[in-house]
């Protein structure tokens, strides 16, 4: 595999796009939906269809022993067992058929003709996938952020004749009665989202997906981030599959692997808004067939592109030399399941973290995220100012596209796939970036501002605006813009987290002296390890590539023992801090909540309602700037941040998962990042 | 090799003319004056006959000094561009094999137009002038035991067959030579020699048929004493045979094919048969922990010895009786096989014997695939009949063993030839770049190999496998002894390769395989070889836990700097690779300099602990100096 090198991300290059759609507007897709599918293969494919698969897998070692093992743990039969686990496969398995996969080819053509503009794929990267295949076993690491994200994914397989894959889908679509059969058929397996110690259940999964791998059965593919991002935000990847298909590899069952993680950008997201209802605390409408057809609405809007970027095949074998010894397992029998050892624990976790970061890297930007960055922070700066009532959160146009020039040209200093068209006027390609959006912003008298009022007024009723609105209806519905706008922002997260965090450790460090700054931006790099993707132990280079950025922008002097922000720079950095400030007022508060309001016996299952109320209140009352700590996916990431430091524990009390919270800790480090305390105190509390 | 003799009625014949000979052997030994008090003296120098023995001292008269085995022996390709196999040795001999030169243009894109000779001769002044000891030497004149400063004597004796070596040889490079050769004739004569090094502070290296594949015979370059070649050569003796237990003792310079050939006179044999057996010797067997081709049914070495004299620094280690077990403590002998010349020199083994066979047969069997090989070679291990020998090639060896084919005699053999192919490819539907041969050897009374030989088909054709005749069994089998010359043949076209070996346990056979040969073939990529290499393998030996898997390793250089380096670290790769599938260091090739590295992780540190304090108690002055193992 390439070796990301970050030391000069101007210097990345990338391959170009094709627009997919434009041919399907062309040409029919009948004869599309029914052409020859002649895929390559992998070279040493065993043949063989889905029953035979499952025979494979019910007869295998691994399962026998399993088997056998819980058979004398519970004393219940053997044969018992064994129904049980061909119950489970039957489940599980899926059945892929190419009638369903031309189904789909058919009807998704009109749908996504309907709803994106353009569907555009890196044809080099489709190249490389072809020729991976061949060689050895493949898996497919898309990025999640939509449903569509694993019917596209098949979809353009067929598309471009490559083997489709089968795909490990959480079991909530079994619900959906016809639809969940459909996936089936289409190559989906379904895989429940807990289950707990159910050995057996493990067994037959975990051979399950080997054995697709190791036969060459098909490329597989699954989600890394776990599930759909609420925020757009990468989520820390989930370990488990990624445990299983490496273990083949690791084992010496095939010579090599590639896996292949795959960045798809939507311009506009379908669940945009029902993300920000789900994050505000309005729960996840449960999967339903009916639920989806409701969904026709979206039909009728305009969803801009779609961008998907296959990228560089990462060969496992190139990521484990010199990092794993596969000699660990010469001395047992390898079916024997085994806890893993530390060593592949953390290979397999830093693994995860590179390729969710290659799959960050190729994420094509619009400049629309740049606007959303900027108008936001335009937004809560101009609220703390209290500019007066209708001035608030406004800037003018021109204003708006100048600073939108300057970010685009400090977010390609830094790297990011920005699709800025060049060769457009700025202001029409800030103006119909805008319009695309038009549920999100507002245009008054060449002023531009968040549709936040609107959103008051709808909140309201327009039919009815004697009714009063409660101030926490109004504050909710505010937030649903807010949310969304933020899911957009997020999205450039990735290309200025770095240097936000030293921006963010030079402002709370005490002085400009150059190991503080570095203890303060591995706190925070700690704290904030759930909230974004930072690789564990790479530390010292993510301080270095930030210092790097920003020397290279000219925004700071580093010597050997100072760290220094230029005149220049300011700007810069009082962006980059801005980004990120609302995660540090947002970590700040929840500590305050669990020093100050926490009962003594509240619940994790109690802790989000809890402190959603609190923060609203600090909200109302005015002592609290940013509405987008409501996102309850940051209140989670601030508690699991506590627990995993220790901070808070959860313990068996009254009720399953009561949590226990050590308030001198919290409340120190909530006092270190409001800056109040020096990191060495922060670190000093924590032991 | 004996081969079956057809109707019982001669059988019978023939053993009744086996046990006369055994018996006037018996009644002549008495009148030969030399062996009535064999173990005890040592032979005069002149009585010797040096007809009847292979290896005589100066080995440079009959060898090779740059490449495998006899000088009237090797592959070269004829002016009409064919490839011929010269010399009378062996059943190859002057034929000529016509699918050879495609096949090395094919598997290596090597071209007759493009050669890389050999330096012809040696010149004297390439090697360093001896460092002589010479109050060693002074003492060691008064005792008579000849000994040669000569450079090609002490070149001779400075290298194995590593492809390093060769190589360097073939440039005309020699690097750190002994300084001396010494050639004991008996027991006695080394342990005064061992007296004599230990006295002087002299380094010995015991050399016996310089067949070593692990840099064992390399002189340490770090190494100022004076380096003295032990070569056992002339201690080739059988001391006695016992008829009783079926034992005989033997002088351990002895090799391999005057072993056998002299018990064959008796009647008897060892049935040790590695594939170096014309060359390499009895004490180098113990000192490697050599394995036979036929150990299935006589064992490896390490069960086939019953008593071993060795001399170390500190004297003479030896058991006290024969007994054919013992529980006293760990074995000793297992301090002295494998040792590789680093405790001592073996000059005495005491080995079991076995009538000769009465009856040998050659089979062969071709299965679709080598996953049904090798899960055949599984069931024939499980049920724990495993003929003499039994042998899977890989698809590409199977190639290559077809490339070998000699001119056939008459068109109705290669008429023959092409049915049978046509049979096994259209009507089996066997794929010609998939299916591989198991070879197979029979042995014993001839009624048991037929019912042996039915048992084994019987589980063959259970994994598709399909009986294809002794002749491609036999021609497997010759391949082994020819194949190392084939080495020489690729080094003058720009070629270069090696064979290694592991052994593992069943349930990763098929993975390791993949894996290395998948491993080689990347590792060449990436090294900048322009051509793919060929990277093969075939499981050779069967054990109740596991398999010995021996790998051949070759490519084609042409377009490389540095060729052996790039070679060393890929096989460097492939024994990273072996190691991390589950498979031993070595099976029976040993250790010596060239996979030191690797001791402490197989044996542990208690365990090298273990060895490392043996070494000190029995040679504290390190007098066996090769630094092997260790």
């Amino acid at each position: 595999m390439q070796r990301v090198c970050h030391r000069d991300p101007m210097l990345k290059k990338r391959d170009d796009f094709e627009d997919i759609l434009e041919e399907r507007r062309n040409s029919s897709d009948l004869r599309y939906a029914l052409r020859c599918y002649t895929p390559v293969l992998y070279k040493e494919v065993t043949p063989c269809d889905s029953s035979m698969l499952k025979g494979m897998v019910l007869q295998s070692d691994q399962l026998h022993f399993v088997i056998n093992q819980v058979s004398k743990e519970t004393g219940r039969a053997a044969d018992d067992l064994k129904d049980e686990a061909s119950a489970i496969l039957d489940e599980m398995a899926q059945c892929l058929q190419l009638s369903t996969v031309r189904f789909f080819a058919f009807v998704l053509s009109k749908v996504f003709k309907t709803l994106f503009r353009s569907i555009r794929v890196n044809e080099e990267g489709i190249q490389r996938l072809q020729q991976a295949i061949h060689e050895h076993p493949v898996v497919l690491l898309p990025s999640h952020r939509s449903y569509m994200d694993f019917l596209l994914m098949s979809y353009l397989l067929y598309t471009y004749d490559l083997a489709l894959p089968v795909i490990a889908a959480g079991m909530d679509f079994m619900g959906m009665k016809f639809v969940g059969e459909m996936l089936r058929m289409s190559g989906a397996f379904f895989i429940r989202r807990s289950f707990g110690g159910d050995k057996v259940y493990w067994a037959v999964f975990s051979e399950y997906v080997r054995t697709m791998l190791k036969t060459g059965f098909a490329p597989v593919e699954f989600f890394l981030e776990g599930t759909r991002s609420r925020t757009s935000k990468s989520l820390t990847p989930k370990l488990g599959l990624l445990n299983i298909v490496m273990d083949p590899f690791l084992k010496g069952e095939v010579f090599d692997m590639n896996l292949v993680p795959v960045s798809i950008s939507y311009e506009r997201i379908l669940e945009e808004s029902l993300y920000a209802r789900e994050l505000l605390g309005v729960p996840k409408p449960k999967e339903s067939t009916s639920g989806l057809f409701k969904a026709r609405k979206v039909l009728s809007e305009d969803y801009g592109s779609i961008h998907v970027y296959f990228g560089q095949p990462v060969s496992i074998r190139s990521l484990a030399q010199g990092k794993v010894n596969r000699c660990q397992f010469n001395l047992e029998p390898r079916h024997i399941p085994r806890r893993s050892s530390e060593e592949i624990q953390s290979f397999v976790n830093d693994s995860a973290y590179r390729l969710v970061r290659a799959q960050e890297e190729n994420m094509v930007l619009k400049p629309w995220v740049l606007l959303a960055s900027l108008l936001l922070q335009n937004h809560h700066h101009q609220d703390h100012q209290r500019v007066a009532g209708a001035q608030r959160g406004r800037i003018t146009l021109e204003d708006l596209t100048a600073q939108a020039l300057w970010l685009r040209d400090l977010s390609r200093e830094y790297g990011a796939f920005l699709h800025w068209p060049d060769h457009t006027p700025p202001s029409e390609v800030v103006s119909s970036s805008l319009s695309l959006h038009q549920g999100l912003v507002r245009i008054c008298e060449g002023r531009v501002q968040l549709a936040v009022e609107q959103a008051e007024a709808e909140a309201g009723g327009i039919k009815e605006p004697q009714i009063s609105v409660t101030p926490e209806e109004a504050l909710l519905s505010q937030a649903v813009v807010i949310l969304s706008c933020v899911s957009y922002r997020n999205q450039a997260l990735h290309v200025f987290l770095r240097p936000a965090l030293l921006a963010s450790a030079i402002h709370t460090a005490s002085s400009n002296c150059k190991q503080e700054v570095f203890n303060s931006f591995s706190f925070l790099r700690n704290m904030f390890s759930n909230e974004f993707i930072l690789c564990p132990g790479d530390t010292v280079q993510d301080f270095e590539e930030a210092c790097y950025l920003l020397m290279k922008t000219g925004a700071l002097q580093v010597t050997q023992q100072e760290v220094v922000v230029t005149t220049s720079g300011q700007r810069t950095v009082a962006f980059l801090t801005n980004m990120l400030d609302p995660f540090l007022q947002g970590y700040q508060v929840v500590c305050r909540f669990l020093c100050e309001e926490a009962s003594d016996n509240l619940t994790e299952k109690q802790f989000v309602p809890a402190v959603r109320k609190f923060i609203i209140t600090l909200l109302l009352a005015g002592r609290l700037r940013y509405t987008e700590v409501l996102s309850s996916d940051l209140q989670k990431n601030a508690l699991a941040a506590l627990l995993r430091l220790g901070a808070v524990q959860k313990v068996k009390g009254v009720e399953q998962g009561t949590l226990k919270v050590n308030k001198v800790m919290v409340n120190s480090l909530e006092d270190t990042l409001g800056g109040k305390l020096p990191t060495q105190k922060a670190v000093a509390a924590r032991l | 090799m004996a081969s079956n003799s057809s109707g019982s009625s001669s059988d019978r014949q023939r053993i009744a003319q086996q046990r006369l000979r055994i018996i006037a052997g018996h009644l002549q030994r008495p009148e030969d004056g030399d062996s009535a008090v064999l173990s005890a003296e040592c032979k005069g120098q002149v009585s010797k006959t040096d007809e009847e023995k292979t290896v005589p001292k100066r080995r440079q008269e009959i060898m090779k000094w740059n490449g495998w085995g006899y000088s009237d022996t090797k592959f070269l390709f004829n002016k009409k561009g064919q490839a011929e196999f010269t010399g009378k040795r062996y059943r190859l001999s002057g034929m000529i094999i016509p699918g050879l030169k495609d096949w090395m243009e094919g598997t290596f894109g090597a071209n007759l137009q493009h050669k890389s000779p050999a330096t012809p001769v040696l010149t004297s002044s390439a090697v360093q002038p001896p460092t002589i000891n010479e109050a060693f030497v002074e003492e060691v004149k008064s005792t008579g035991i000849p000994f040669s400063h000569d450079a090609e004597d002490r070149v001779f004796r400075a290298h194995g067959h590593c492809l390093h070596e060769v190589f360097a040889l073939r440039e005309g490079k020699i690097g750190r030579v002994p300084d001396m050769v010494i050639w004991p004739n008996c027991h006695n004569d080394v342990v005064k020699i061992v007296e004599l090094a230990c006295k002087h502070n002299v380094c010995l290296m015991p050399f016996g048929g310089g067949t070593s594949v692990s840099s064992a015979l390399e002189c340490p370059p770090e190494e100022t004493r004076s380096i003295v070649s032990l070569d056992t050569s002339q201690m080739n003796r059988i001391l006695w045979i016992d008829e009783k237990n079926l034992t005989a003792h033997v002088e351990a310079g002895i090799v391999g094919q005057d072993l056998e050939r002299l018990l064959n006179e008796s009647g008897y044999c060892t049935g040790h048969e590695p594939d170096s057996m014309e060359f390499s010797s009895l004490g180098g067997w113990v000192a490697t922990r050599a394995s036979g081709m036929k150990k299935n049914i006589y064992g490896n070495i390490e069960d086939l010895v019953i008593h071993i004299k060795m001399v170390t620094p500190q004297g003479v280690i030896e058991k006290s009786c024969q007994g054919p077990r013992m529980s006293t403590g760990p074995d000793i002998h297992h301090f002295i096989l494998g040792s590789e010349g680093t405790l001592g020199v073996v000059t005495e083994v005491t080995m079991k014997i076995r009538p000769m066979p009465e009856y040998q047969k050659y089979g062969s069997v071709v299965f679709p695939n080598f996953e049904q090989g090798v899960a055949c070679l599984r069931e024939v291990a499980k049920q724990r009949c495993a003929p003499a020998s039994i042998r899977l090639m890989d698809n590409e060896q199977f190639k290559f063993g077809h490339a070998l084919k000699p001119q056939v005699s008459s068109i109705f053999t290669s008429f023959l030839d092409g049915l049978k192919k046509l049979y096994i490819t259209k009507f089996k539907g066997f794929d010609q770049d998939r299916l591989c041969v198991a070879t197979l050897l029979f042995e014993g009374n001839r009624e048991k190999v037929l019912q042996h030989e039915k048992q084994v088909y019987d589980i063959a054709a259970k994994f598709g496998g399909l009986a294809a005749g002794e002749d491609n069994g036999q021609r497997g089998y010759m391949l082994t002894f020819v194949i190392a010359y084939l080495r020489d043949l690729g080094m003058d076209y720009y070629v270069i390769g090696e064979s290694f070996e592991t052994s593992v346990p069943w349930d990763r056979v098929l993975d390791i395989c993949r894996n290395v040969k998948a491993r080689i073939t990347r590792e060449c990529k990436d090294r900048g070889v322009q051509f793919p290499p060929l990277s093969t393998c075939r499981v050779t030996q069967t054990y109740d836990a596991g398999a010995c898997v021996y790998f051949y390793f070759a490519f084609n250089y042409r377009g490389l700097s540095e060729p052996v380096h790039v070679y060393e670290q890929v096989e460097h790769a492939a024994r990273e690779e072996i190691l991390a599938n589950g498979g031993s260091l070595s099976h029976h090739h040993g250790v010596g300099k060239l996979r030191k590295e690797w001791m402490r992780d197989t044996v542990s540190s208690v365990g090298m602990g273990m060895l490392k304090s043996v070494k000190d108690y029995v040679d504290p002055q390190n007098i066996f100096g090769n630094r092997n193992l260790l």
